[in-house]
């Protein structure tokens, strides 16, 4: 039995009926992992022993009459997430040969559900980047073409549920690290609210904005992994109290406010036509009524973004000196150590990012750019806030560009930057954002439409991507020679 | 002009939590190095900090008991510091909305007025491990036990004006501390460390530059730190110097201060607000929770002590300068109907004389309040002597006896019968007549022959008050 292109719900109604052991699921997906993954490097660590531990656990689980959420599933995580025993090296020299020390509480979770984790999955450097380009192993490449780049930071994650070679994958989204890879992947990316899924074991970026988050190739995969992953973590300080609810009545009219800031000149044609064509096919057919709004303070996002995020990060990645763990080189003294370690650990992108976060958190700059930057968040919040009381959901399109380029404007970060445009005000809001395939541009790269929700109103976006399901863009498997 | 001193004092004291300030690790003291550590004080990849809130607890009995504003509203900072102790990289405290704000304590001046030294704030804040450079020859050596440890650091008005008066408001404050359990403030362990900024100026004048002192491991210490440093300053000024703003290290052998580092070059710590930890709200039900476990605190003891049981102020104050042993003191006086000066003169004396002796406290002494006023109450009924009852009390110690149980087995009452003392003094006296003769004569003074031949026939156990009755009147009938 062909197990490859199922469906994860497929898969755990065949490991729960016992038509297929879990072991035969390791073998299979793992063996076209190792081949595949060649052509797309999706994975930073493929973990066949770790893969085995699972599904042998889970063997004793059904033979006991358990049946776990997850059950034989096979999924991939982002490498900056914590696994006791394993590589989670956040795709940086600074943590080349670090095990985790600990599991974090996703990875609990998803061994609870009897998940099969078969390795981490290739990024951007400690999640900087959005091309995965940043990756101290190895560049990924797209799926669906290959001299392009899946997007990033969680590249690796979306490509290898596009490319088939598992079901479901989870990654982490600072400032739309889940949802442009998803898009340019043509897969679904979902980024929870802020608060939703527990921290506790993701190496921080930027800790006020991250949140991990699940890929997948269809909606009913997506609340599935959703579900397990969500809820409150004591061992998590800002993780909050409130139960995930995906039942939603089937009959209720959603609002949908569309933001003319989304429409703007940065806009690609053939994405603004792909998404166009979503929004007539909901209103069409989904019982769903649009209406404009504005976010006038959308444009100050990206500036507010990178004073935040990279402030944050200037001090999460103070730790890695090389001195109680991970990559040292060792210098003349003490500082020069720091030094050594930090400059050679680290990429040209972490180094920039921590140069611009010190920069905005020194005395003398503080108030001009951080405390500032503190202020139009709330700004944001506020936009966000109005619009929310007319509307049900915002929609627009998750990146700017259908395709991106390996290897092009490598040195130009700022235009790799300006690539967040629509996705970083879900993460300076703490608001859940999808990212759902809504076709293909006009060189034939997916292309993805962006719901965001309110707060803590995942129902809401994931009704809609189940009401967006007949257009006909789940599914889609890239083919890799 | 004379000069005038300008002293500010910044006190770190660890909370008496069982565990650390941000996870459940122990803070039992002089464990193996980094036993006591987890993936958050260690600051592991991904490691989050969650508060303990047994600490604030602390810092709020901290603050009820000093009398400041705590804030309802107050926030975690990070403080950028790099150092192999500091495994996170940066320290997390407190920056501008601290919890706590104002408030104070009284103290009394060497010529008898008191003075109100001002606390300009307390923060809760976490220790950093500890560097070792002594252990192996090529490397440093780091031991996080410490890290995460709670603490609050106390920053005063500067209001201090001597050497003496800031460590007469650092021994109140101790004491305070220590009373209200929001501490053990064992110095010699670190748990109770002070700073102190120095300035001297000119009255009227503005502040002159200060230095801040460092490494002070004693009131002996610090005292001695703040003359030197004050002296030092006025040599230089009076000589048409310049005082450098910096940091100076105490050196204790030398007894002089030594320049650490400037505040020209002081690191930028890049505080922001910590990210990783919701703002801190103490409402007013968490505060008057805390406060129905307040203690009541050493000053108002000891005022209460004068009034109440009418004790020296001497008593009152030596008594209360352990909690456990005023309390101690009052279960006693409950039990030996009034007579607290009775009390108070065994505790002070011969209890503490054994306390030292034994380097015990009073709850490991083996004598509870209701055995030495068992005790006292047998000295008072005139059982035993008061020189009788001190050995009573070492077999106390000794034995974890009661002091009946003693004085019974050993036989150590004092002889009342008085049948049985006629019968002795009677044989006395026929055996050795010649006094007798004497206090016929009018000699008064020879009876005391015949009480000291019934106190060693009675091996000391007679009464001596009784004696001399049952004597004189046996002396008369002759």
């Amino acid at each position: 039995m062909n197990l490859i292109n199922l469906t994860a719900q497929e898969i755990k109604t065949k490991v729960l009926n016992l038509e297929i052991s879990p072991l035969d699921i390791v073998e299979q997906f793992l063996n076209n992992i190792e081949q595949k993954d060649k052509t797309i490097g999706a994975f930073a660590h493929i973990d066949r022993e770790y893969a085995e531990i699972c599904a042998n656990d889970l063997e004793i689980r059904l033979k006991k009459g358990e049946k776990p959420a997850l059950a034989g599933i096979p999924i991939a995580i982002k490498d900056n997430i914590s696994r006791k025993g394993y590589l989670t090296t956040c795709c940086s020299l600074s943590l080349k040969d670090y095990k985790g020390v600990y599991d974090a509480t996703v990875v609990s979770k998803l061994r609870e559900a009897g998940a099969i984790i078969v390795g981490t999955t290739n990024m951007d450097e400690f999640a900087m980047g959005s091309s995965c380009e940043n990756s101290a192993l190895h560049p990924t490449k797209n799926p669906w073409d290959l001299n392009y780049s899946p997007g990033g930071s969680s590249g690796g994650s979306a490509a290898c549920v596009a490319g088939g070679l598992v079901p479901l994958s989870l990654g982490s989204d600072t400032g739309g690290s889940i949802r442009q890879p998803a898009s340019l992947c043509g897969v679904l990316g979902l980024k929870p609210s802020y608060g939703r899924v527990s921290r506790y074991g993701l190496v921080a970026f930027a800790s006020s904005l991250d949140q991990i988050g699940s890929f997948a190739r269809n909606y009913q995969d997506l609340n599935l992994l959703t579900e397990v992953i969500s809820g409150y973590d004591k061992k998590d300080s800002t993780s909050v109290q409130k139960d995930l609810n995906l039942n939603f009545d089937k009959d209720k009219t959603i609002t949908v406010g569309i933001p003319e800031e989304y429409f703007s000149d940065g806009l690609n044609t053939d994405v603004r036509i792909k998404v166009e064509e979503a929004l007539d096919y909901l209103t069409k057919n989904a019982n769903v009524k649009t209406i404009p709004i504005s976010l006038p303070s959308l444009k100050y996002a990206i500036a507010t973004y990178y004073v935040i995020a990279t402030a944050e990060a200037s001090s999460n990645l103070g730790r890695y000196d090389g001195m109680h763990y991970g990559t040292r080189f060792d210098g003349e003294n003490l500082t020069d150590s720091f030094c050594q370690s930090r400059t050679n650990g680290f990429g040209d992108e972490v180094q920039r990012r921590i140069m611009l976060g010190s920069y905005v958190l020194s005395s003398g700059y503080y108030d001009a750019y951080y405390v500032k930057a503190l202020k139009v968040r709330r700004l944001i919040a506020n936009d966000f806030q109005d619009a929310f009381t007319k509307c049900d959901v915002i929609i627009g399109p998750t990146s700017p560009i259908a395709g991106l380029k390996l290897n092009e404007d490598v040195d130009d970060p700022m235009s790799k930057f300006l690539l967040d445009i629509y996705t970083v005000s879900a993460n300076l809001v703490g608001l859940p954002g999808l990212s759902v395939p809504c076709g293909f541009g006009d060189k034939n790269h997916p292309i993805g439409l962006q719901i965001i929700g309110n707060s803590f109103d995942e129902a809401c976006i994931l009704e809609l991507a189940r009401r967006f399901e007949n257009a006909g863009h789940n599914n889609k498997i890239a083919e890799i020679a | 002009m004379t000069w005038q001193t300008v002293i500010g004092l910044e006190i770190h004291v660890q909370l008496a939590t069982k565990t650390k300030l941000f996870c459940g690790c122990s803070l039992a003291f002089g464990d193996a190095p980094n036993s006591h550590t987890c993936p958050t004080c260690l600051g592991l990849p991904g490691s989050l900090p969650i508060l303990n809130k047994g600490a604030v607890d602390k810092a709020i009995l901290a603050a009820l008991g000093l009398e400041c504003n705590i804030q309802e509203f107050s926030k975690f900072d990070r403080k950028t510091i790099f150092y192999p102790d500091m495994p996170k990289a940066f320290q997390t405290t407190q920056l501008d909305l601290p919890y706590c704000l104002k408030g104070g304590l009284e103290i009394p001046l060497q010529d008898g007025n008191s003075k109100f030294i001002e606390l300009n704030r307390i923060h809760i804040e976490e220790d950093a491990g500890k560097s070792i450079h002594d252990h192996t020859p090529e490397y440093s050596c780091i031991d996080l036990n410490r890290a995460g440890t709670p603490l609050v650091e106390i920053v005063t008005e500067p209001c201090i004006e001597t050497a003496k008066e800031a460590t007469t408001f650092l021994n109140r404050l101790r004491m305070i501390l220590i009373y209200l359990g929001v501490s053990d403030c064992e110095m010699s362990q670190g748990n109770f460390r002070c700073d102190a900024n120095v300035s001297i100026r000119k009255a009227g004048e503005k502040l002159g530059n200060k230095t801040e002192i460092k490494n002070m491991n004693s009131f002996s210490n610090i005292e001695d730190a703040i003359n030197y440093e004050i002296k030092r300053h006025k040599k230089v000024l009076e000589k048409g110097g310049k005082i450098e703003e910096e940091t100076r290290l105490w050196d204790v052998e030398k007894k002089q201060t030594r320049a650490m580092r400037s505040k020209e070059a002081v690191n930028d710590y890049r505080y922001f607000p910590e990210p990783d930890l919701p703002p801190l709200i103490i409402n007013q039900e968490w505060i008057n929770k805390i406060k129905s476990t307040m203690v009541e605190l050493p000053y108002k003891k000891e005022k209460r002590f004068v009034e109440e049981y009418n004790l020296p102020q001497y008593d009152a104050e030596v008594l209360i300068q352990d909690r456990l042993l005023a309390d101690y003191f009052e279960n006693v006086v409950a039990k030996i109907n009034g007579k607290p000066k009775e009390a108070s003169n065994w505790i002070m004396g011969e209890i503490n004389r054994w306390l030292k002796e034994l380097k015990k406290d009073i709850t490991s002494l083996g004598v509870d309040a209701k055995n030495l006023a068992e005790l006292i109450n047998l000295v008072g009924d005139d059982t035993i002597s008061n020189q009788v009852a001190k050995q009573v009390l070492e077999m106390m110690i000794q034995t974890g006896k009661s002091a009946k149980l003693i004085v019974d087995e050993k036989g150590l009452a004092q002889e009342s019968n008085t049948e049985e003392l006629i019968s002795i003094i009677n044989k006395i006296i026929d055996a050795n007549p010649a006094p007798l003769e004497d206090f016929k004569s009018g000699n008064k003074k020879a009876a005391g022959f015949y009480v000291g031949q019934v106190m060693k026939a009675s091996k000391g156990k007679a009464n001596p008050k009784i004696v001399n009755q049952v004597l004189m009147q046996e002396l008369s009938k002759r």
